[in-house]
């Protein structure tokens, strides 16, 4: 067994980016740009990370289909969907900035849909005012990562595949190094480092039904918040309006918004084009008021044209379009698979096979159904976390010095609701002021920072456990209790009484954890691999549960049964944090949100 | 429903291979990748399997299912009939690492050996380009990098050559550059004498194992080599590039390296899969 810092692997750099989405990788670029020898590690192959997956658009105020499109108007899209919980300068950074990091990436090779006029075509999504999303069909996040990566590998950066980091290293200082293991030989690594930038994004395995893939176990979230960050509005999770429902393999699988945001129809099992009753009263002018002007909005944007019409009622915000379609299936009238229905058919097929491919052949592929011909049939997945680590606006830094982040990892963007589009453009925006900003702080300390070889070796003995362990309980088993009680206690829905027994049973999960065991060596074995990702994954799920159970209002992705009202006068611009005590318990608490300036506040309508 | 069988190869580089067999209950819709998830969270813990997003849009689980080069999280179980074994193996033509793993990072050093995207210097807001003019280009840029093309490439599947060959993955992503409306960049030198284009003899093979469509060999490699044979057998061309000199190789500053011979053939060779 390889074990021992005599034999330990080490590469030092002045910027290690873990992660290798749309975040760490512009990171990357940033961090190299600004002089740093830069490291990158990635669980999986380079361009496999979750931003593969996205499909919809990177949202960004180009105004090319609307010429009066603004980053005003984007910020202020922005804070509204997110129930004004949003770090207000993040979401004014990234308005700003979201339209020269889209044409960056066209600078470096990515070839977006066009305009009739040769420009990069924008999209509507639900909660955008104006059509904003520049889109590639609905591959965009294959663009995306595919030039980011590209861009990376002619940089000549140190790229570490299919190497996972299981711990930080700290000193008095603040973060120098981090310890983990490649997959392939199962042999630890260490790495120093000036600075480190989280980009491990989301946390969406810590339910039994996600668009997530096995790699969202909340790493980075978990390894800041054990060097001593806080994490703050974890108690927003995203459930995505539509998932694939049946089969049951591909269950939780993404429909993308853009089928909505195209002109797809909602509808329940007794065809009621249900989202005209649960259009919010204050925000019902913004939407079409019948069927009529909704398809009119359909038609000229099918053209490209401007219109008067308003958007349908299936373009409202997803924390809200995800309450319609549960509350429609949980009142009985759902469709045969426990799904609402979304429909498309009514559109010309090659207009719907050239703007949606990957949805024509996903539903051809997997279940049977000609999306040109008949309704999908779709329900809520667990998709995205707003909630993440504290950081500052600007640079990216998190309340540990030398320990940066940036992307899903990060809190603070979104507040307590995301709108589709939005994801794809932090990514670029806070990646690269995260890059700089890490790169920075980087040419600040004159030399390597020291790695407490304590520290370093207590890492790599932690790997060994549970391979050592003689007795003890398989990883699968409790990844399936922990989503179960995840997806059961703390969903769409909450109350009081569900949080409270959802806490009582992640101790219980965390005791279970301690006599973990896997057998089969260490070279790419996928069970040991899970081990510390459920270490990571209790985490999370405990400051979800925790930060749920704290906030007594319901705000955007935020449900309690209990306490059905938004409470602007108790949780308004207040934060949930969680921070670990100096005892080892989770603490929660709260923060007030940093202050708007006046231009902002006139932008959102606020007018304290 | 009744269960599935399936025969698994489990091995590492240096040890007899084997075929271990499992019986997975079997659920409307499931495809292979699912099956595998059941053996690795209820008999097999420890078999080793890459996957990310089994929706197809990563490219991660390829493998071998019968003998066809496939991605695991589109094949159905339905397609097969269930009284028989399915066989899952990994890719043939890539070094093993474990089971259905393989060691795939020679085709990352391929990427290494081309030329980057370089754009004009007009401004990219002044950038210009009609849907229809970019629509080939963009079919290169669906590949998701599953590799299966590469896979099932003769010239690299039976290492025919012993020569550098950068197979049709790269193929596609040159194409990607080379029709891209802004690249100023000219790699048909880099295909003739670095990358060596003249090997594919047009099987169609990779077109034929590509989950994303792409029609490769038509839509890709016909073109590079038609480019290629512009540059080296019209007068013209020939008298320019004897005027203004080859440059010795590639313009990325990276010679392309032989794909290892080190398959999982050096475990027990997978029966079944008909070469």
């Amino acid at each position: 067994m390889v074990s021992g810092a005599e034999e330990l692997e080490q590469a030092d750099y002045d910027v290690l980016v873990i992660g290798a989405g749309g975040a760490g990788l512009r990171a990357v670029v940033a961090a190299q740009e600004a002089g740093a020898r830069v490291g990158l590690v990635c669980k999986s192959l380079l361009g496999k990370a979750h931003t593969v997956m996205a499909e919809g658009g990177i949202a960004a105020a180009l105004a090319h289909v609307v010429p009066s499109d603004s980053w005003q108007i984007h910020f202020r899209d922005t804070m509204v969907g997110g129930k004004l919980l949003n770090n207000p300068r993040m979401a004014q950074l990234h308005a700003q900035e979201a339209p020269a990091r889209v044409r960056e990436l066209e600078q470096w090779g990515a070839v977006f849909d066009r305009t009739d006029d040769g420009r990069i075509l924008q999209r509507a999504f639900g909660g955008h005012s104006n059509p904003r999303l520049a889109h590639v069909g609905d591959r965009t996040g294959l663009e995306m990562i595919r030039t980011l990566q590209d861009r990376v590998v002619a940089g000549g950066v140190d790229v570490h595949m299919e190497c996972c980091v299981t711990h930080l290293v700290t000193g008095s200082a603040g973060v120098t190094g981090a310890v983990g293991y490649r997959r392939q030989t199962g042999r630890p690594i260490a790495f120093g480092a000036k600075a480190i930038v989280l980009a491990t994004g989301g946390v969406g395995k810590a339910y039994e039904i996600t668009s997530n893939s096995w790699e969202y176990s909340g790493d980075g979230q978990a390894l800041a918040y054990e060097a001593g960050a806080d994490l703050i509005d974890m108690e927003f999770v995203q459930f995505h309006p539509t998932g694939m429902v049946w089969p049951p393999g591909v269950r939780g699988l993404l429909v993308t918004e853009a089928v909505r945001g195209e002109g797809g129809i909602l509808r329940n099992a007794a065809g009621e084009r249900f989202m005209w009753k649960y259009l919010p009263e204050d925000r019902r002018n913004e939407y079409a008021a019948t069927d009529e002007e909704a398809a009119r909005w359909v038609t000229a944007l099918s053209a490209s044209r401007e219109t008067d019409a308003r958007r349908p009622p299936e373009l409202s915000t997803r924390d809200n379009v995800s309450r319609a379609i549960y509350t429609e299936v949980r009142e009985g009238r759902g469709s045969p698979h426990g799904g609402v229905f979304l429909d498309i058919s009514y559109l010309p097929p090659d207009h719907v096979r050239r703007k949606l491919p990957s949805m024509y052949e996903q539903f051809k592929e997997l279940a049977d159904v000609d999306i040109t011909k008949g309704p999908m049939e779709v329900g809520p997945t667990t998709h995205y976390v707003m909630g993440g680590i504290r950081v500052d606006a600007d640079s990216g830094a998190t309340t540990v010095p030398g320990l940066f982040a940036a992307g899903e990892v990060a809190g603070g963007m979104h507040g307590a609701n995301r709108l589709g589009g939005n994801s794809l453009s932090d990514l670029l925006v806070f990646g690269a002021r995260t890059g700089a900003g890490a790169a920075a702080h980087a040419a600040s300390l004159a030399g390597q920072p020291y790695m407490n070889p304590v520290q370093v070796q207590a890492a790599v003995r932690d790997l060994d456990g549970p391979l050592e362990r003689t007795s003890g309980e398989d990883p699968y088993a409790l990844q399936r209790d922990l989503q179960a009680t995840m997806q059961s206690l703390v969903g769409i829905f909450r109350v009081e009484a569900d949080l409270d027994e959802a806490i009582r049973r992640l101790a219980e999960l965390r005791t279970r954890w301690s006599t973990v065991r896997v057998d089969g060596g260490r070279v790419y074995n996928p069970g040991w691999n899970l081990v510390f990702e459920l270490r990571n994954l209790l985490v999370v799920s405990e400051a979800i549960a925790r930060s749920a159970r704290q906030r007594e209002e319901s705000r955007g992705a935020h449900s309690r049964i209990d306490f059905p009202a938004t409470d602007d006068a108790t949780w308004g611009g207040r934060n949930s944090v969680i921070a670990r005590r100096t005892d080892g318990t989770m603490g929660v608490s709260t923060t007030a949100l940093p202050a708007m300036d006046d231009e902002l506040r006139g932008l959102v309508g606020v007018a304290h | 429903m009744a269960d599935a069988h399936l025969r698994v190869f489990r091995g590492s580089p240096g040890e007899t291979g084997r075929y271990d067999e499992f019986d997975v209950p079997v659920e409307e819709g499931m495809v292979v990748l699912d099956a595998v998830h059941w053996i690795q969270g209820h008999a097999a813990p420890d078999l080793a399997v890459r996957w990310n997003c089994k929706a197809a849009k990563c490219g991660s689980c390829s493998a071998e299912v019968d003998g066809r080069p496939s991605l695991m999280c589109k094949t159905r179980l339905s397609d097969y009939d269930l009284e028989e074994p399915i066989t899952v193996e990994p890719m043939r033509s890539f070094p093993l690492i474990r089971d259905l793993v393989t060691d795939v990072s020679w085709n990352y050093e391929v990427n290494r050996t081309i030329e980057p995207f370089s754009p004009p210097d007009t401004p990219v807001e002044e950038w210009r380009w009609k849907q229809q003019d970019i629509e080939r280009v963009q079919e290169y840029r669906k590949c998701i990098e599953c590799f299966l093309c590469q896979d099932v490439c003769h010239v690299l599947r039976n290492h025919e050559t012993g020569r550098p060959f950068l197979g049709p993955r790269y193929m596609v992503r040159v194409a990607g550059l080379e029709l891209h409306p802004a690249d100023r960049a000219d790699r048909r030198e880099y295909l003739k004498e670095d990358a060596g284009i003249g090997y594919c003899n047009i099987t169609k093979c990779c077109t034929e194992v590509c989950p994303e469509h792409i029609k490769i060999t038509d839509n890709a490699i016909i073109p590079l080599k038609e480019r290629v044979a512009d540059a080296y057998y019209d007068p013209l061309q020939w008298a320019w590039r004897k005027l203004t000199g080859r440059r010795r190789g590639s313009a990325a500053g990276v010679e392309l390296p032989v794909l290892p011979t080190e398959g999982p053939s050096s475990a027990d060779p997978p029966a079944g899969a008909g070469a």
